[in-house]
């Protein structure tokens, strides 16, 4: 039998949502982390943003974007480790703890979002 | 190979160079390469941060305003400042790399690197305008 590696996939997952969060972080920090708290622009009233969460659409953008950057963040975080400061006799634990982190982060957002739609 | 080699005096050193844990200090392009890979630390930071925004949301307007409160705290406005510096990093050398790593064919030829490098540009752009228009109502 042909052993089956996951890092193609998980590979897959980091470079989309290096992309996803690329696109889309940097505008949404400049606003909810800089603008909006220093009061250099409204933050949207709450009907108003639960009104747009509760779109199907924005919903699914919200999902793909929290959950491709957690793995996104888990791939290159786990490499980073092993290759930049070289520790390797934990690269398991390492593996397990960052896409777990991942995988739990995706499913709040999906909770939340399918709460909130 | 034998497991159980007897001892020698003179037993080959092994060609493996010790690396320091500081190398990625000793280039500036090293260090632009780390700083590259840490940007994923504040790409997890934001999505936390959305994550909690989110739970706000989802708690009520009560919720969301004690959120709102909270991320004006000095702290996380210089946090999300210098997030900001990485995200806008991690854009930029990510789709740089992406011409290397995504070939698309219009008909026989390859599209060469500069026209996906500025389609993912205008992508950004829009997308950027959008979320903009979307969260100010401009």
């Amino acid at each position: 039998m042909i052993k089956r590696h996951p890092e193609p996939v998980l590979w897959m997952l980091f470079s989309a949502g290096g992309v996803v969060s690329a696109m889309l972080l940097p505008v949404l920090v400049l606003l909810f982390g800089v603008a909006f708290p220093l009061g250099l622009l409204d933050p949207p009233d709450y009907a108003q943003l639960s009104a747009l969460l509760a779109n199907p659409l924005t919903g699914l953008v919200m999902f793909s974007l929290c959950a491709l950057s957690l793995f996104h963040w888990a791939h290159r975080f786990r490499h980073t480790l092993y290759d930049g400061l070289q520790i390797k006799h934990l690269n398991e634990v390492i593996a397990i703890v960052s896409y777990g982190a991942a995988v739990a982060g995706s499913t709040l957002a999906a909770y939340l979002l399918w709460q909130l739609s | 190979m034998d497991q159980n080699h007897a001892y020698t005096a003179y037993h080959p050193r092994w060609l493996r160079p010790h690396v320091s844990t500081y190398w990625w200090l000793e280039k500036p392009a090293y260090l632009a390469f780390i700083l590259r890979e840490g940007s994923c630390m504040f790409v997890a930071w934001f999505t936390v941060y959305l994550l909690l925004l989110l739970r706000a949301i989802q708690q009520g307007q009560a919720a969301y305003e004690a959120f709102l409160a909270w991320s004006a705290g000095p702290v996380v406005v210089l946090v999300n400042i210098v997030s900001f510096a990485f995200l806008i990093f991690h854009a930029i050398t990510f789709f740089q790399a992406a011409p290397q790593a995504m070939v698309v064919h219009v008909g026989h030829r390859r599209l060469p690197a500069r026209v996906l490098l500025a389609a993912h540009y205008a992508a950004w752009a829009a997308a950027s305008i959008v979320v903009f228009w979307l969260l100010t109502g401009a």
